[in-house]
């Protein structure tokens, strides 16, 4: 009979694996020449390591291994990326390293361009100076520099304008099945179309391609399908026999709408909110990398065009983390209107 | 012994796409006020229909459904145990129980007071706070039942309330409900599948056909009360379950053949 290894002793080949197989591949000066495979390899004993030790992990410590891995392997594909453009092996143009772009994203943060006349956040710090120098104006030119805030207030003001109608038609929809079947196959047409192919409509409808309104319009309106199509579902999607408790025990129409229909869609409307606040996103980058001379979009656009390439990925994160905020306040939205999910897997 | 349910000449006839179904054809069934009345029958005869009907869900197609209002009017006419349970999982057990208060407009701390007595007598004191997915399906059941009760319907009308949930879970459940019957002496329609359940509660048990459901035969289960769990033990439990089960056997292989 074949001797069954344990996992410690598993580990410990694999340990050895990984520093053999570095060495060689450092020694034989492969890193320069096939670094994808090099990585790939490292990348495969990792996993069979974290595999490994996942096993020998008591069950009370599992939660704060798992925690320890998500935050874990992010750092480390940041050193190993750090390590690799310093080793020459990428590019430090195309790919610059992590501390440039962290300093990149700090000069961003404090600085100002005198050549756009614009600032990230829009100088918060000179507010009390400006204020006091020349009032209230002077702070709105501060908020008209600001990148950051100009993306913000398209994103913010276009899903309020879309998303909150759509819910309204979405709710009607649902309640309807005539009204639903009426609307469904051309809302299921919109729905597919890519929402930036507006854009071009909505600066002829507004005759102003450069302002504001067409950009709020395109966001508003892809919000608008998003949630409409969503809630329709999930209106439609309240169980027959919810229906049948609330009209058993005396709900009128409106008291039905509040108790029943609205808290049991609700789980559907949210995804439909998710699901708009991401695409406002997606579509006020693209709109502002064609037409815009403010935004995180087209921070990204400039510093490619003039070839600053890690403020370019220090852009990049910025849209990244404002994604990430976008949807978290989402999120802790729907948990303040639904604290019945609390505990309960989001779906 | 006045009247409280009079049902007559009832049709009951869906509109399919594959045509006309009927489901309860020519039923006819007088209920007086205090009495527990089982209904039992193969699976597909019609008796939650039977019941949507009773609970205006749905309309006859054709007949008389009555219910006979008590000295206060405001009073509902009935309330539903629903077999899925059907408590919402948006509102806390409190809020489910006090939810036909709610909707009849009864003041906070009123409705407040009359729930928490209801869930104090299913023993659910300890949960008023929380959500249904928090709880267990037997309890999510007792939800259910108090939420009906603090309704305070002339007639409850209970489809398969036990029937989801397991044996011994039922078993706690049938004694919970005999309890609250003995003590409120409510006029009670309970729709079930299960012979002892129906023998076990009830003052009358109503055979119904297979598929078009009618009525067959009416038993009367003259065991005593108070009755318990010991009741199963006795012998006229046995023997009037072995005559029930006898006519419902027909009724179910007929029931099945028309499956097949």
């Amino acid at each position: 009979m074949k001797k069954q290894l344990s996992s410690m002793q598993k580990l410990l080949v694999f340990f050895g694996f990984l520093l053999v197989f570095n060495l060689l591949f450092t020694l034989l000066g492969l890193w320069q020449k096939i670094y994808l495979v090099g990585v790939l390899i490292n990348f495969g004993l990792v996993v069979f390591i974290v595999q490994e030790l996942s096993k020998i992990v008591r069950a009370k410590d599992q939660k704060l291994y798992e925690k320890f891995l998500a935050i874990g392997f992010p750092i480390l594909v940041l050193i190993v990326w750090e390590v690799t453009v310093n080793a020459g092996i990428l590019n430090a143009r195309w790919f610059p390293p992590p501390t440039k772009i962290a300093k990149a994203l700090w000069e961003l943060i404090t600085g100002y361009d005198s050549f756009t006349k614009t600032s990230l956040l829009g100088r918060p710090w000179l507010i009390p100076q400006v204020w006091r120098e020349q009032g209230w104006i002077g702070v709105q030119k501060l908020f008209k520099e600001s990148h950051l805030f100009a993306t913000l207030y398209r994103v913010i003001s276009g899903f309020l304008v879309g998303s909150i109608p759509g819910i309204i038609v979405g709710v009607i929809m649902g309640m309807s099945r005539p009204v639903r079947t009426m609307l469904n196959s051309l809302m299921s047409a919109i729905y597919v179309l890519p929402k930036v192919t507006i854009f071009p409509i909505m600066m002829l409808v507004f005759a102003d391609p450069f302002g504001e309104p067409p950009k709020i319009a395109v966001i508003a309106i892809a919000a608008f399908f998003q949630t409409a199509i969503n809630t329709m579902a999930g209106v439609a999607d309240v169980e027959n026999v919810y229906l049948e408790a609330g009209r058993n025990y005396g709900a009128n129409a409106i008291q039905m709408f509040r108790h029943v229909i609205l808290p049991g869609s609700l789980p559907f409307i949210f995804a439909g909110l998710r699901l708009a606040i991401g695409t406002a996103l997606n579509v006020i980058v693209a709109i502002e990398f064609v037409r815009a001379k403010t935004g995180l979009g087209y921070l990204v656009l400039y510093y490619w065009e003039i070839m600053v390439t890690e403020k370019m990925y220090a852009s990049l994160l910025l849209v990244m983390v404002l994604g990430a905020l976008l949807s978290g306040l989402v999120e802790k939205i729907q948990e303040w209107v639904m604290p019945w999910q609390k505990g309960r897997v989001i779906n | 012994m006045t009247t409280k349910i009079f049902i007559e000449g009832l049709w009951k006839t869906f509109d399919t796409p594959r045509g006309k179904v009927d489901a309860v054809k020519d039923f006819n069934l007088t209920v007086e006020e205090g009495k527990f009345i089982s209904i039992v029958g193969p699976s597909g005869c019609g008796k939650s229909t039977l019941l949507r009907i009773l609970a205006g869900l749905l309309p006859p197609t054709q007949g008389t459904v009555k219910i006979t209002p008590g000295k206060d009017p405001s009073k509902p006419l009935n309330s539903v145990v629903f077999q899925e349970y059907a408590i919402f999982p948006w509102k806390t057990v409190l809020d489910n129980v006090a939810f036909g208060l709610e909707m009849r407009g009864f003041s906070t701390s009123v409705r407040y007071e009359k729930a928490k007595h209801w869930i104090d007598a299913v023993g659910l004191n300890k949960f008023v706070t929380y959500y249904p997915h928090q709880i267990s399906g037997g309890m999510k059941q007792r939800v259910s039942i108090a939420r009906a009760l603090a309704n305070d319907p002339e007639v409850l009308l209970m489809d398969e309330p036990l029937g989801a949930l397991d044996a011994q879970t039922r078993n706690v459940l049938q004694e919970l409900i005999l309890q609250i019957w003995e003590s409120t002496k409510k006029t009670v329609i309970y729709i079930t599948h299960s012979i002892d359940e129906a023998v076990l509660l009830s003052d009358q048990i109503v055979l119904m056909t297979a598929h078009p459901g009618t009525k067959k035969v009416v038993y009367d289960v003259d065991i005593s009360r108070p009755r318990g769990l010991e009741t199963k033990g006795t012998a006229e439990y046995a023997k009037l379950s072995y005559l029930v089960w006898e006519s419902l056997r027909d009724e179910v292989v007929a029931a099945m053949e028309e499956q097949r």
